[in-house]
């Protein structure tokens, strides 16, 4: 009993301790272990608070024992919940995967480190999803990035390099600019304590350091979701990762930081100030549009396969954020859906960029002549993770177009919903070149002829495929959650 | 049996078989006796199915329920019954002719072909027996992707390029009009369930106008100009498949969503009030004459026919359009009977191809001394497709006209009666020459197509008869509809 009163903090504590395990381990084989073991307990944990969690209110757990607002507070309400299993869901998914392509990209004597890293990633952004402290939330930000930014630059490319720094730069101006922004809040109200400062904003919230602090926050977290125009860091860091760690970082850091947005400015702010009196709704819906046509239109010139997907990556950060914009109770729903498909979607189709990179040595377009024939399993879950992308029924694609056209469409917001449709058809198009060329054209004659990956990674796969699928037909668990959810943010915050 | 796992059966059987052709890859003539038994207890099914329910309790079979209230769900009414009637016929007939046809012409990856056939058939049975436009959307795109890998067989160049425009009209269209008219429909509506009378109650009637245009160039399979460049470039997929999916099970798709739509979601007498819905048929009867027109000029015999298709689809949208009972019967029975004929004219063809070696128009003068029995199988379809009796297409026309005379739309009745000139004039005319006219080169004496070939050539052709003489079963099914 007493252990399960510990769940929301064990959910972060188990990785945060395997890491330094990992290291001390020093061999790839006990490190991945070790790595898989954690991110099972942490979705062991997570599950148990989804079934925990009330369906109003949260769970409250005090670390250390010191009360609120002095001490740190975890706090887990549904939204919460549902995001650490999103997130730890995932990563046990691609730890599974991990082995066979870690032992490939990664050279063997950093092996344990490259896995601790992940760990503390994981770590890191289940920390910022569980804790109900302002400032922790920086803390375990600036966890989970750092380790992502190692993680980069263990691509085996040597543009990795670049690419980490790059979003190290990019990275660590957001994270000063939540920091300024939090600095502002706690000036105002002499507290970090998100209830708390969702209870003393009010007051002075006229004030132009309270405006000031929301701007710095609205950019700051802009940075770290990969928001348009601020989104220049992401493909160069997605297409030169090791494919393990684009996997990962594509299926959980944006939506984290997704769900960092919507507690601040939701949660915090309340709907009200943020998206009735800061004009942040119009901003979401201008960028999130914005994002999802030049970001669409970038992807269909892409000839590395890798790049394609992290640009469409982009573009479907622009879809949850336009569903946030819409700033209705079903827009909300909009984009929480598409924060759990995507994650699903992306997935299964980075894993299988992983698969193809684990064979071919090489995602360019070009080398994708016949992985038709060549890769059979590998290319169909890229075929129906496409499909997922387009938004083809019975996938969970779908069921995100779905609600954000359905929310447009009750505000009456006409061309925006022509322009999401016009997003879907772009995807077809970037979508089906890599499909044309898997399945039409002839290898090369110095083409490596290649089997199919390895079983473990195919697993890995096809869980997610089937996912895909599944929660395309029975959405009980993401519309159900989404829209409980939604209905509790926009009742003016928690 | 419980009508509801009869339902699911139906659905299940082709997608099962599908499994069932890559099991037996290794061995052709089983493999290919899988397709044909399965086309065979499907049809058998369906024909129980239709037999034994009764449409004021129709069984429903909820399969999921991905958005609530909205359900993932089968119910079969007469006019998906008469269509998935069509579909599980001709499935196992067409497989016939493709054992003949594809061996002859020694075609690759025929395992391909017979799976990517049996999981059309399925979305196709999906699509009759929509219980609601959500599941019927489901089923199309599904259609859209099984047959995508049927056109570019070939997998050429040209096949390559057939199958962008394929997809891009099919998926293009479905995405950017047929989604957000359904979306909108559930927000005005508030369900997505075929109800007889149409589901809007007062709603505004220039809403309902964008919507119903929404809805009809939405549905790309219907090839309504100018959404139709997909159908001639679907031509460049071996025979079987043109002949079962592009002059039957995919098109039909399209105009039997039309007709649902007008039936069910809108209602006849809503549709006869629309604007939008004069417009319509305007734009179908453009699209009967034109397609009839561009017809003329194809030397291509299957261009011909893909143009000939494209013109008589739009008969049935025209039926849907003109809100009325007797427009409605003609466009149901027009599925059907277009089918037949339309099917023989491209088993025809096949046969030509694979007998002959050719596939122009101009070439096939004196044709009838060599194939005579496909060249007489030729007349009997093209003159069904025509609508003269003794053959099914008559009773199909009759109708149409009626429903035109009836909505008081002399212009529409003319289109009619043109375009039947004209299809005299591009159709029968080819057997005509083929009998009458000597070759250029002296005929090599009979040379006709493989007999398999020969066998579902003769099947359609005689069932264009038998449905001119005993159309009453289905008439009345149509019938029930408007009850």
């Amino acid at each position: 009993m007493s252990l399960l009163e510990h769940l929301p903090v064990l959910v972060v504590i188990v990785p945060l301790m395997a890491a330094p395990v990992c290291v001390l381990l020093d061999r790839g084989p006990a490190a991945w272990s070790v790595a898989l073991g954690a991110a099972v307990l942490s979705l062991a944990c997570a599950i148990g608070l989804l079934m925990q969690a009330p369906e109003t209110g949260a769970i409250s757990y005090h670390l250390g024992g010191w009360e609120p607002p002095w001490g740190i507070e975890y706090r887990i309400d549904r939204l919460a919940a549902f995001v650490l299993l999103i997130v730890s869901a995932m990563a046990v998914v691609v730890m599974l995967y991990a082995r066979r392509s870690v032992e490939q990209e990664i050279p063997e004597e950093r092996t344990a480190q490259f896995y601790a890293a992940l760990l503390l990633a994981l770590a890191g952004l289940l920390g910022i999803v569980a804790t109900g402290d302002a400032f922790n939330v920086f803390v375990f930000l600036e966890i989970s990035s750092l380790a992502s930014y190692a993680l980069i630059s263990m691509g085996r490319d040597r543009r990795a390099l670049s690419a980490a720094f790059q979003y190290l730069v990019m990275g660590t101006i957001g994270a000063t600019f939540i920091l300024i922004g939090i600095g502002f809040l706690y000036m105002m109200t002499g507290t970090l304590n998100m209830q708390d400062l969702a209870a003393r904003l009010p007051e002075v919230a006229h004030t132009r350091t309270v405006r000031a602090g929301f701007a710095f926050l609205t950019v700051g977290i802009g940075l770290k979701l990969a928001l348009f125009p601020l989104h220049l860091w992401l493909p160069n860091a997605y297409a030169y990762a090791p494919s393990v760690v684009t996997a990962f970082l594509a299926a959980t850091a944006t939506k984290v930081a997704l769900y960092v947005l919507l507690r601040f400015k939701l949660g915090i702010f309340g709907f009200e100030f943020a998206l009735r009196e800061m004009p942040l709704d119009t901003l979401l819906a201008i960028l999130g549009i914005a994002g999802i046509l030049s970001a669409s239109l970038v992807a269909i010139y892409q000839d590395n396969v890798k790049r394609m997907l992290a640009y469409s990556s982009v573009a479907q950060i622009g879809y949850m954020v336009l569903g946030i914009g819409v700033a209705t109770a079903s827009g909300v729903t909009a984009a929480l859906l598409h924060l759990f498909n995507h994650a699903l979607m992306k997935g299964a189709l980075f894993l299988a960029l992983g698969a193809v990179m684990y064979r071919l040595g090489s995602v360019s377009l070009r080398d994708f002549s016949g992985l038709g024939w060549r890769m059979p399993w590998t290319m169909a879950a890229i075929a129906i993770g496409g499909l997922s992308l387009i938004g083809v029924p019975p996938t969970v694609g779908f069921i995100s177009k779905w609600y954000l056209v359905l929310a447009l469409l009750e505000q009456g917001w006409w061309p925006i919903a022509v322009l999401v449709l016009i997003g879907s058809i772009m995807a077809l198009v970037y979508v089906w070149r890599v499909v044309e060329v898997a399945y039409f054209e002839r290898p090369a004659d110095d083409a490596v002829l290649t089997g199919e990956a390895p079983l473990s990674m195919l697993a890995a796969i096809w869980l997610l495929v089937g996912a895909n699928i599944y929660f395309g037909l029975n959405t009980d668990l993401s519309v159900g959650t989404a829209q409980e959810v939604a209905n509790l943010l926009m009742g003016g915050g928690q | 049996m419980s009508l509801e796992l009869l339902l699911a059966l139906i659905l299940l059987l082709p997608a099962v078989t599908a499994v069932g052709v890559v099991v037996a890859r290794h061995h052709p003539n089983r493999r290919e006796l899988v397709t044909v038994l399965s086309g065979v207890v499907l049809f058998v099914l369906v024909a129980a199915l239709a037999a034994t329910v009764s449409w004021d309790d129709a069984p429903r079979l909820v399969l999921a329920e991905p958005v609530a209230g909205i359900a993932l769900a089968l119910q079969p009414e007469p006019l998906g019954i008469v269509f998935a009637l069509v579909a599980s016929f001709l499935w196992p007939v067409t497989s016939v002719y493709a054992i003949g046809y594809m061996r002859a012409h020694h075609e690759e990856n025929q395992t391909r072909f017979y799976a990517a056939f049996a999981v059309s058939i399925s979305a196709a049975i999906g699509i009759a027996l929509a219980a609601n436009m959500f599941t019927l959307f489901m089923f199309y795109e599904l259609l859209t992707v099984a047959t995508y890998p049927l056109v570019t067989h070939a997998g050429t160049d040209a096949a390559r390029r057939a199958g962008r425009v394929y997809l891009g009209l099919l998926m293009g269209t479905s995405i950017l009009f047929l989604l957000p008219a359904m979306i909108w429909t559930w927000h005005l509506a508030g369900t997505l369930e075929f109800t007889p009378g149409g589901v809007f109650g007062e709603t505004d009637g220039l809403v309902l106008s964008v919507l119903l245009v929404l809805f009809v160039i939405g549905t790309g399979k219907a090839a309504i100009m100018p959404f139709h460049r997909w159908l001639p470039a679907a031509m460049v997929a071996p025979t079987p498949v043109s002949a079962l999916l592009h002059a039957v099970a995919v098109v039909k798709a399209g105009v039997f969503t039309i007709l649902k739509v007008s039936v069910y979601l809108f209602g006849i007498d809503s549709i006869a009030e629309l604007a939008a819905a004069e417009w319509l048929a305007a734009l179908a009867a453009l699209t009967i004459l034109l397609g009839s027109l561009v017809a003329m000029t194809k030397d291509n015999l299957k261009a011909r026919l893909a143009y000939s298709t494209i013109s008589q689809l739009s008969y049935i949208v025209l039926g849907a359009m003109i809100g009325t009972a007797a427009g409605v019967v003609g466009g149901g029975m027009h599925v059907v009977m277009h089918a037949f004929g339309k099917i023989t004219l491209f088993f025809c063809a096949g046969a030509i191809l694979v007998a002959a070696h050719k596939t122009c128009v101009s070439e096939l003068d004196g044709l009838g001394r060599t194939m005579p029995l496909t060249m007489l199988a030729f007349l009997v379809g093209a003159l069904s497709i025509v609508g003269l009796p003794p053959f099914g297409g008559t009773w199909s026309k009759w109708w149409l006209v009626q429903g035109t005379l009836d909505a008081g739309t002399w212009m529409l009745t003319g289109v009619l009666l043109l375009s039947s000139l004209l299809n005299i004039a591009y159709l029968v005319i080819i057997p005509i020459r083929g009998f009458l006219i000597a070759p250029a080169v002296p005929s090599a004496g009979l040379r006709e197509a493989p007999v398999p070939s020969l066998l579902a050539i003769g099947v359609t052709a005689v069932g264009c008869i038998v449905l001119f003489l005993w159309p009453d079963p289905l008439f009345r099914l149509v019938g029930e509809v408007l009850q």
